[in-house]
């Protein structure tokens, strides 16, 4: 088992990392009055593990026996029927769900299994909560329409049934949502949270690990949680016990963006292009979503840059990524971005140097 | 069906008005409405307003005053974007409703109950424009014994010929006043404990938006306890402590680029939201009084191009970093355009 998962916190008693946010979400469940959840925070933040936490505290250890479900739902869709397939991970509960995979049919997914759990309604005996729980992940990809349907679905079967949503940015949720909800912010961890995290994995697994090296560790994570513990486990498989130097792996994929990086710097020709290009394939081919690795590019590019052609450099890769969310082949306006950079960086070699 | 707490029912469905008068500063509509509950006659009616203002509860209010709950299922249709509404629910399922007749008013148990039927459609603004199209006739056609209540946010996104046929009303964001003489009544009720400097603070942040506030303070009642501080208000609305944002204008002020990336790279960590970012961003650049108007402009625009852009669903970081670089173009007086592009 990755470390990621062995010390995941199983209560809301355990959790360090957003330690304050923990106790007021047991405060609002011994009330017995639960409003709607919306989760928000960057990725790796912890929001999962509050959620999953947060259902404990609810049902007790019921709520952990999950099983996967793959059902097919049959939506009545005025004239015609459609067929969905959509795995769910339920629990006798609360049902959890990523309403995006259903792709633009995801409207009906929501409508149906909200209306499907309203109906069969847990029974109240003594102490057990009248109502179910569903999660919903990645909000955030959800259709404006079945946002707008969320909304009144969400208030009429308020009674028997409570929503906990999760996304990274609460930008891209409608005001009308938000607004039901009460929004529960999940900050990334700080560096300090972070060292004091793996301090405590190290801990348990018996690890000695040198302070420099935690520090370190924290500070390449890019204040992401689950990416520290990550490479902190990889540190451990690669050489034990750990000298307070030791080097830590990089992310392959950042080292050849890096490389994409560089190689653009050193000259600027459509051989060189189609060279890069070849590059952003690979990149993409792996499975590494355009729109990180453009951010990755940018970061690489602004540590080179002076400081007046930063600002121009930043507004093309916010035009590009922008075109990119529009169109449908991200290759292209990563090509373009490059192409913009090089007329750019020569441009301004040419003016500089002459 | 399970016994249910009546405590766990969110404050807005508890507190939700029940009849008409109670509805809070909408004097028009009450007026009209009241008329109505008399005279049992009333028009196609057209509510919009921004959200929370009280117009889902108007309309239910007064289908419920009108037919009691036992002709309530009948005599009324109510639809909302959470049920389908394409084309062919017009024609059927409306058409089907509103073409059945009804028996003249008889008072059924103190209720008016008037001789026609009423078809809420809630969300209209999110219905097709073919939809709205093929509303018209049925609308004409069935006058005699069917009233349609639209309810919408954005009144443009109705189409001419629908808004003409029916009365408009507009529903105001909630005044100060208003608001907190709500809240006070809901606080009572529960027993809350609020201080003047948070209500005020609760009625700032929920800009009109009654359904917010008492959202937000049902939150924060449950996660702080009956004393509620205006700081415990901030922190479940989501509104961006102040700090945040003066730091992100002040980097954006001192000219250097690498001060801002990191103030934005913080922003993006601590997970606020980039648009709410931005509408405060705005608020401190409008107030500002040592910028000049241009400088305001400049970034204003940006401000507008960048909300476009996150609705497209952008990459926040990208677009707080581009707003930024802007806002310190704009500040410093450097030049607008690019000097190295081609």
């Amino acid at each position: 088992m990755l470390w990621v998962d062995k010390h995941r916190p199983k209560t809301l008693d355990q959790i360090i990392v957003h330690e304050e946010v923990a106790q007021n979400l047991k405060k609002l469940v011994t009330e017995q009055d639960c409003p709607h959840l919306l989760f928000y925070g960057p990725t790796g933040s912890g929001k999962k593990t509050l959620i999953m936490a947060l259902l404990r505290q609810m049902f007790g250890p019921g709520a952990e026996k999950v099983k996967v479900e793959n059902k097919t739902w049959k939506v009545d869709a005025g004239s015609r029927t459609i067929d969905l397939d959509l795995t769910t991970l339920s629990s006798t509960h609360h049902v959890e769900l990523n309403p995006s995979d259903a792709g633009f049919q995801d409207r009906y997914i929501v409508q149906e299994i909200i209306k499907e759990m309203a109906k069969n309604r847990p029974i109240d005996t003594k102490g057990k909560k009248g109502y179910k729980v569903l999660v919903l992940n990645e909000v955030d990809k959800l259709s404006r329409e079945a946002q707008h349907s969320l909304r009144r679905t969400m208030e009429k079967y308020s009674a028997s049934c409570r929503l906990i949503l999760c996304c990274n940015s609460s930008s891209k949720v409608t005001e009308a949502i938000r607004s039901r909800c009460l929004n529960v912010r999940i900050h990334a961890p700080t560096e300090e949270q972070i060292v004091k995290v793996l301090e405590f994995i190290g801990n348990k697994e018996g690890v000695q690990l040198p302070s420099g090296l935690a520090a370190r560790i924290a500070e390449k994570s890019n204040r992401s949680l689950r990416r520290a513990i990550l490479s902190f486990e990889t540190c451990r498989v690669q050489q034990y016990p750990f000298t307070s130097n030791q080097a830590i792996p990089p992310m392959d994929w950042e080292e050849y963006v890096s490389e994409i990086a560089s190689d653009i710097m050193k000259e600027q020709s459509p051989k060189r292009l189609f060279q890069v290009r070849g590059k952003l394939y690979e990149l993409l081919i792996n499975c590494i979503p355009p729109e990180i690795i453009l951010k990755r590019l940018l970061f690489e590019l602004l540590k080179k840059l002076d400081a007046e052609l930063k600002h121009e450099v930043c507004h093309w890769a916010a035009y590009y990524e922008h075109r990119m969310r529009l169109g449908q082949k991200s290759i292209f306006h990563m090509e373009a971005f490059v192409a913009k950079f090089m007329s750019i960086y020569k441009a301004f070699l040419i003016a500089t140097f002459g | 069906m399970a016994p249910m707490l009546q405590s766990s029912q969110p404050w807005v469905e508890k507190y939700r008005p029940k009849q008409v008068k109670d509805v809070a500063h909408q004097d028009e509509v009450v007026k009209v409405l009241s008329n109505t509950l008399e005279t049992t006659n009333c028009p196609h009616m057209l509510f919009y307003g921004p959200p929370g203002t009280g117009k889902t509860t108007t309309a239910l209010a007064i289908a419920h005053q009108l037919y009691g709950p036992e002709l309530y299922k009948s005599r009324v249709l109510e639809l909302n974007a959470s049920d389908d509404r394409g084309i062919n629910v017009v024609r059927t399922k409306i058409k089907d409703f509103a073409a059945v007749a009804v028996g003249s008013g008889h008072r059924q148990g103190g209720y008016p109950c008037p001789p026609y039927k009423i078809i809420i459609l809630d969300e209209a603004d999110s219905m097709t424009e073919d939809a709205q199209n093929a509303l018209r006739r049925t609308m004409e056609t069935y006058s005699k014994v069917t009233r349609f209540f639209f309810i919408c946010n954005y009144i443009s996104r109705i189409i001419e010929p629908l808004a003409s046929r029916c009365a408009k009303f507009r529903f105001k964001p909630l005044s100060e006043e208003i608001m907190s003489s709500r809240i006070l009544h809901i606080c009572n009720e529960e027993g809350l404990n609020l201080d003047s400097e948070a209500l005020s603070t609760l009625s700032s942040i929920s800009q009109g938006d009654l359904r917010r506030a008492i959202t937000y303070l049902q939150g924060a009642a449950r996660l702080f306890g009956s004393n509620i501080s205006s700081k415990d208000l901030i922190s479940v609305s989501g509104v961006i402590p102040q700090e945040v944002v003066q730091a992100l204008f002040a980097a954006c002020k001192s000219g250097d680029f690498d001060l801002a990336n990191k103030e934005v790279n913080n922003v993006i960590a601590e997970g606020y939201p980039v648009s709410q970012m931005l509408s405060q961003l705005f608020d401190v650049v409008v107030e500002a009084d040592d910028i000049s108007d241009e400088q305001k402009a400049r970034i204003c625009k940006r401000l507008g191009e960048t909300d476009k852009c996150l609705v497209d669903g952008a990459d926040e970081y990208l677009q707080l970093l581009e707003v930024a670089s802007n806002t310190m173009r704009a500040l410093c007086n450097m030049p607008q355009e690019f000097s190295f592009e081609s």
